[in-house]
């Protein structure tokens, strides 16, 4: 049963109404996602921000509230549908992209390989812990000099004649990195070896000798969240180390796929978070004797905020259903995390105008949601990769080579 | 020793979309969407915790609703609650709280032999407070109100009971109707896990007739009291605002110094 609505009675929190298009279920994970962000993120996440820290107590709190690998099957993890994921995702970022990025990581880019590539005793050794938040998980894609072309990475895996690995290498801008307790790595294989030169995806515990992850400091963005680089100085790995079930680039860009559809959803967070704050503070700053809300280009802004966010909640949604009926494609992917990204960048740009100086302290969010954007408009594909992805997509022809 | 617990708990218009009172009945709208009344997370949180430290048993709920509402008791059950008895009926339109009462401990009957009853002290749209105490009545069964910890020992439950000056120590045998207050435990979240789970807990939908109650017992037959009339609360005056020169300090302690409580 849906609430009594009176005819043409709008919400300015969603205009279109787009709660009427979730399940009952869906609203209860949603809120209650929703209330734990204001009960434990938004009280500190701004001194977090301040300080360039992120806590890792946090991890617990969102395993007990089972966020962590939460559409996955199994292993302790909650098995929601993707939609619920998404919603899920979406009502973190409102508090934090750093925040949402500690939960996609985790559970998209960390979880997601093993539970869908690993052998059943890498899935057991590692899921449980990392669905509870007990155990931290990274993934090491991009290097210094491999970001949107990932297959020229240099890190390799070199098979030993006992069947151990030997791994070279270092990667770059890697969430979590430096708290992690376990490393998902791609890495090339020898091309005259059995894997021919493809790529392989290891299991790596970070006390390996050899694994080192410093931090990388004077970030002004995704100050809230850990980012490191790995460096693989001939780290030596038991054969069972691989990830079993999967060779080649489609390992990783799986993984990928699966952190931008939760990205889809959270920019449309962060969105509606700056629009809530340019829309609250229009209607209480008082200028020239009436609060800027009434003047005509405020209200121009405020209008333009709300339909981006609106349009890409409706996106996302759909992106949503999409997936859960297994009918999901890359560039659809693609479609949402570009758009939806952008869009929630010019919004919180705008909404920073709105608050005029006080738009650029973290007293207020917007601008703590804006320097976060810039990172997310470029990590997970960046915009003008997502361009190309879909470009191929309706033309037929790869700009990519 | 493993132990079973009932919660009472009522499903209510969202507190945050501001309701709405029916002039002809003069009681609360409530064809909207129902939530969990938080006054009731409270009670659900601690019989939870009791169920947890006795190493066994269940929680089960038991609420009274219109239209088969289940969506405050899927947040119950996404919580940890194992079942629900949920009574809807046309017939229960109008229950006062003796009506409300009456079917609650008939529900309670059918929920299985329980070593407790826990309820919130009031609902947070009603305001009576008086259903826990007419529950007990009713099932025959002692009742303690305002509780703050709730310990049991053996066949005894050990009530801290908060009081104006602080709290008494009050003990009662099993079972026993104890009322909470809010606020006195921190309600966990619905986890994921939790609402995957709580589709599949059993909600046994039960009317009027299948509690073996009489139609004309309860809803606006059987009501013993009547609204008379609804009126809107007089807004508060407002505040004075001082202007802090150096000396809104003592103006402070001034103003509280007249209304004696300093």
């Amino acid at each position: 049963m849906s609430a009594e609505r009176i005819p043409g009675e709008i919400d300015p929190e969603d205009v279109l109404n787009l709660d009427g298009l979730l399940s009952d279920e869906e609203l209860l994970g949603r809120d209650t996602v929703r209330r734990f962000v204001a009960d434990k993120v938004l009280p500190e996440v701004a001194d977090w921000f301040d300080d360039g820290r992120f806590p890792l107590e946090m991890a617990r709190e969102f395993g007990d509230l089972g966020l962590l690998g939460m559409h996955l099957q199994g292993y302790g993890c909650a098995g929601t549908s993707a939609t619920q994921y998404g919603l899920a995702c979406l009502e973190l970022e409102a508090g934090d992209s750093g925040v949402r990025s500690f939960v996609s990581v985790q559970g998209s880019l960390a979880m997601f390989p093993i539970w869908a590539f690993g052998s059943e005793e890498q899935k057991q050794t590692w899921l449980p812990g990392m669905a509870a938040g007990e155990l931290i998980g990274c993934f090491g894609l991009t290097e210094p000099d491999s970001g949107s072309d990932p297959g020229s990475m240099r890190t390799t895996a070199r098979r030993e004649a006992s069947g151990d690995w030997i791994i070279d290498g270092a990667k770059m801008w890697i969430t979590n990195g430096s708290v992690a307790d376990v490393a998902v790595v791609w890495a090339k294989t020898d091309p005259d070896g059995p894997d021919e030169g493809k790529v392989r995806g290891f299991v790596i515990p970070t006390d390996t000798p050899g694994f080192t992850a410093p931090i990388i400091h004077r970030k002004v963005s995704l100050r809230a969240s850990v980012t490191s680089e790995l460096v693989l100085e001939s780290v030596r790995l038991p054969a069972d180390a691989a990830l079993p079930d999967v060779v080649g680039m489609r390992g990783p860009l799986s993984c990928l796929n699966e952190a931008r559809f939760g990205i889809a959803f959270g920019a449309v967070g962060a969105g509606r978070a700056c629009y809530e704050a340019a829309r609250d503070y229009a209607l209480e700053r008082i200028q020239f004797d009436q609060p800027i809300a009434g003047f005509q280009l405020t209200q121009r802004k405020l209008v333009e905020m709300m339909i981006k966010v609106q349009r890409a909640n409706l996106v996302a949604l759909h992106l949503g259903r999409l997936k859960d009926q297994g009918d999901l494609a890359t560039p659809q992917i693609s479609f949402a995390k570009k758009d939806n990204v952008r869009n929630a960048l010019e919004v919180a740009r705008e909404a920073r105008s709105v608050l005029g100086a006080n738009g650029i302290t973290t007293e207020y969010p917007v601008i703590r949601h804006m320097n976060n954007l810039e990172s997310v408009y470029t990590y997970e594909g960046t915009n003008e990769i997502h361009t190309l992805i879909l470009g191929q997509a309706i033309t037929g022809i790869s700009a990519f080579s | 020793m493993a132990m079973n617990i009932v919660v009472c708990v009522k499903q209510i218009p969202d507190p945050a979309d501001p309701g709405e009172l029916d002039p002809n009945t003069k009681t609360l709208k409530r064809d909207v969407k129902l939530i969990l009344d938080e006054a009731d997370s409270y009670g659900v949180e601690m019989a939870l915790q009791l169920v947890d430290a006795a190493g066994g048993g269940e929680v089960t709920l038991v609420s009274m609703a219109p239209d088969d509402e289940v969506g405050g008791i899927r947040t119950a059950l996404a919580m940890g609650a194992a079942k629900a008895v949920l009574v809807s009926d046309e017939a229960l339109v109008g229950s006062d709280a003796l009506g409300t009462a009456k079917v609650l401990a008939k529900a309670i009957e059918r929920a299985g032999d329980a070593d407790l009853v826990i309820t919130a002290t009031e609902s947070s749209d009603g305001y009576t407070g008086t259903v826990p105490e007419q529950v007990a009545e009713l099932l025959g069964l002692p009742s303690i109100t305002f509780a703050k910890s709730i310990e049991v020992d053996g066949n005894t439950i050990k009530v801290k009971r908060q009081t104006e000056a602080g709290y008494d120590d009050v003990e009662a045998p099993t079972p026993a109707v104890i009322s909470v207050t809010a606020g006195v435990v921190e309600p966990r979240y619905p986890s994921f896990k939790g609402i995957m789970a709580a589709k599949s807990k059993p909600v046994d939908e039960v009317t009027v007739a299948d509690l073996g109650l009489d139609a004309d017992a309860v809803g606006w037959a059987g009501a013993r009291q009547e609204i008379v009339e609804i009126a809107t609360a007089e807004t508060r005056e407002a505040g004075t605002i001082i202007e802090d020169e150096g000396e809104g300090y003592a103006q402070i302690v001034d103003f509280l110094a007249d209304l004696k409580v300093i």
